[in-house]
């Protein structure tokens, strides 16, 4: 709990920073700048984890505990991506969204 | 008292039917052959063991045969009705242990001989203990169901022993024939258990049979179109049991039954099997004749007739000497049949079910034998033919012998033993109604005609040159002819009465003098006539065929019954029937099926474009969904 900044107004910042996040994860070309916007959206939820924890429940530290977790999981889920993504730079030398379409239907 | 080992005398045949059946390649066949025969002793010692018990150990308590046995519970449908599993030893079924060992035993010999050098060795013995055990399990049953169980199976390895020579386009057809039209006849079989047991609750044959149980006395509580429901049922067994016992009209796949080979015609199609139809009338025989007044029993009786007359009529004309052993067993088995249907119930009156029963044993032995002669006969000839055969007595002495005794038993010439049985028919018959007894008169004058003309034709007739000269059966096939002959000459001093009566308590049997010496009469009368024809080479036999012309011809051809049968399937059942039922599944069902199918194919092609493959579209349409739910769940669906 900080003094002086309420709830609301870390509400306000996470959300900025997950609409951030779903912005550029649909508006971005390039698989990596995707990647960040992923991690941004993580950020956010990681950040309400804690707030709420701390601001509601402060007896208690579930909200803090599961936040390591979710950072350790897109660790892993980030350098899965990041193997992803250099293995389809190796077979079409690309790594730009419009160039990976033909597995549809 | 123990029964654990009338329980093996069904389960050693089949140990050692999936003993062959499971290792047939790798069992040399002498050991096969050799393992069946020893397993099937091992089950008549103990058939007769049992029955020794049974009858002179056990026998009467409170002066009437009792009903013995265990069951378990095998399937539970309600509170009252359910299926057990188990043996039940009566009189009838302990007579039938040992008609089944004694004959079983007998063909496992000769097969040993008849068999031999043939490819499918082994396996055919798989399947003479898979018969064994399925008639075994058929005679012990205790209840409908069980009975029915076995009656399926007994259909079966008739159906796996007549295609036995599968490489034969007839002996399939046979096959298929043979099994189709008892499977038809079961269907009523299974119906009239599936009435009874809704309507009386029990498929025991302890409780169904009771004179004072709740099934017979209460026969007329239900009815329907004018009958019983009960007599409805039990006609429908009867239809179950005439399909197996090749009555008229569904005797049609008996003659082509003989494309098996000949022990298993002389084991399944004569002696064993066959009689089944007659041991499922016997068995139910209280409920048939208390329920209605006998009513079921009446169409029994005129069935029966009707058969044996039909095919004593038939078995004179052909000239397959199996196919005349096949008409003489149908005509035999209608015999039995009649009897039973003209039987009363309590002492002296149920002479007719003892003597169907009299007459079923003396019958398996001697008709046993005499298709074990022709399978001698055949095997030494090569043919089944009349016109292939003549003079044979000098070649085989010992078929000759044991064909000749076998023949006079069926013409019932005293002392062997048709004339007993058939006399007690005869005399039960008489009794009851005249004109069942001129045909049962008639029918005994044509059993000795038809049976010595084929005697004479093989084994005297002309005396013919052969390319190969026919010589006597190896030891393993004239053993059995010997057994069998001496059975043939002495069952008939058994004093069955004593120990098979329908209320168990037996009675004194007595020959009836004038009517056995009408029989006797008859007989020599036939055998004459035999004698006239065919025991010199001569022409009377085409110039009597020629006389009669056209019915000749009708009777050669079987009364063109097969034809009818043929008639109806093909244009009214396949035609008719069939081929509109083909056209509503292949348009109407398959078709709504395919219909559906295709409009899902059709409307996913068109609706495909929609995907770009673009994961941000995706992307994009997941956000706008959960946006626009947030919307809607947030402000627009707040009561």
């Amino acid at each position: 709990m900080i003094a002086g900044i309420t709830i609301y107004e870390l509400f306000t910042v996470t959300s900025i920073l997950f609409f951030i996040g779903v912005y550029g994860f649909i508006t971005r070309k390039n698989l990596i700048s995707v990647l960040i916007s992923v991690e941004l959206i993580l950020n956010a939820s990681v950040i309400n984890f804690v707030v709420i924890n701390k601001y509601l429940y402060p007896d208690i530290l579930q909200g803090v505990l599961f936040s390591i977790f979710i950072i350790a999981v897109a660790a892993a889920e980030t350098a899965l991506a990041v193997s992803i993504i250099i293995n389809l730079y190796r077979q079409i030398n690309s790594v730009e969204v419009k160039d990976i379409e033909t597995m549809k239907y | 008292m123990n029964y654990t080992y009338v329980l093996l005398i069904p389960l050693i045949p089949l140990a050692v039917f999936l003993l062959l059946g499971l290792f047939n390649q790798k069992i040399k066949p002498a050991l096969s052959g050799l393992i069946g025969v020893l397993g099937l002793t091992l089950s008549t010692l103990f058939s007769f063991y049992t029955a020794f018990q049974y009858f002179f150990v056990i026998g009467k308590v409170n002066g009437a045969f009792p009903s013995l046995g265990q069951k378990t519970v095998w399937m539970n449908f309600t509170d009252t009705l359910r299926i057990d599993m188990g043996i039940l030893l009566d009189p009838i079924s302990v007579m039938m242990l040992i008609v089944v060992s004694t004959i079983s035993l007998m063909v496992h010999i000769y097969s040993r001989g008849y068999m031999k050098g043939d490819e499918g060795y082994t396996k055919f013995f798989a399947f003479l203990s898979l018969f064994t055990f399925s008639m075994y399990g058929l005679v012990l049953a205790t209840n409908l169901f069980q009975i029915y169980i076995f009656w399926e199976l007994v259909g079966v390895s008739s159906y796996l022993l007549i295609g036995y020579y599968y490489t034969k386009d007839t002996a399939v057809a046979a096959a298929k024939k043979a099994f189709i039209v008892t499977r038809f006849a079961d269907l009523g079989f299974l119906i009239g258990i599936l009435i009874i047991g809704y309507y009386t609750g029990t498929y025991d044959f302890e409780t169904l049979n009771n004179p004072e149980g709740s099934a017979i006395l209460n026969w007329a509580s239900t009815s329907f179109m004018g009958l019983s429901v009960l007599t409805w049922a039990l006609i429908l067994v009867f239809i179950g049991g005439a399909g197996k016992s090749a009555m008229f009209p569904l005797h049609i796949w008996l003659p082509d039954a003989m494309e098996g080979p000949t022990p298993v015609s002389a084991l399944i199609h004569a002696a064993t099997m066959v009689v089944a139809g007659v041991f499922l009338v016997a068995r139910l025989f209280p409920m048939y004749y208390f329920v209605e007044e006998g009513f079921a029993l009446q169409i029994v009786a005129f069935v029966g007739a009707f058969s044996s007359l039909f095919a004593a009529v038939i078995a004179i004309t052909q000239t397959d000497i199996k196919r005349v052993l096949a008409f003489s067993t149908m005509s035999q088995l209608g015999y039995m049949m009649l009897a039973l249907g003209v039987s009363g119930y309590e002492g002296h009156e149920g002479l007719g079910y003892m003597s169907s029963m009299f007459h079923l044993f003396t019958h398996a032995m001697f008709k046993a034998l005499l298709f074990l002669c022709a399978g001698s006969v055949i095997h030494a000839v090569h043919s089944n033919f009349l016109k292939d055969m003549g003079g044979l007595r000098k070649y085989m002495p010992i078929t000759n012998i044991t064909f000749l005794i076998a023949a006079l038993a069926i013409a019932g010439i005293p002392p062997f033993a048709g004339f007993w049985s058939k006399d007690e028919i005869l005399v039960a018959v008489y009794e009851h109604n005249k004109l069942l007894y001129a045909v049962g008169i008639i029918v005994a004058g044509l059993t000795a005609v038809y049976i010595f003309r084929i005697y004479f034709g093989i084994f005297w007739g002309k005396d013919r040159v052969y390319d190969h000269a026919p010589k006597e059966s190896p030891f393993s096939m004239t053993f059995p002819l010997i057994v069998l002959a001496i059975l043939s000459a002495t069952v008939g001093f058994i004093p069955f009465s004593e120990f098979i009566s329908p209320d168990r308590i037996g009675f004194e049997g007595h020959i009836n003098i004038p009517l056995a010496l009408v029989a006797v009469l008859v007989g020599i009368i036939g055998i004459s006539i035999a004698w006239v024809f065919y025991k010199k080479e001569n022409d009377l036999a085409s110039k009597a065929a020629d006389r009669f012309g056209i019915f000749y011809t009708w009777v050669y051809d079987k009364f063109y019954f097969d034809e009818l049968y043929l008639y109806i399937t093909k244009n009214i059942l396949f035609k008719g029937i069939a081929a509109s039922a083909a056209w509503f599944d292949r348009n109407i069902v398959d078709g709504t099926m395919n219909a559906i199918g295709n409009s899902t194919v059709g409307v996913s092609k068109k609706i495909k474009g929609m995907q770009s493959g673009r994961v941000q579209d995706y992307a994009l349409a997941f956000v706008t969904g959960a946006v626009l739910l947030a919307i809607v769940f947030i402000y627009l669906w707040t009561i």
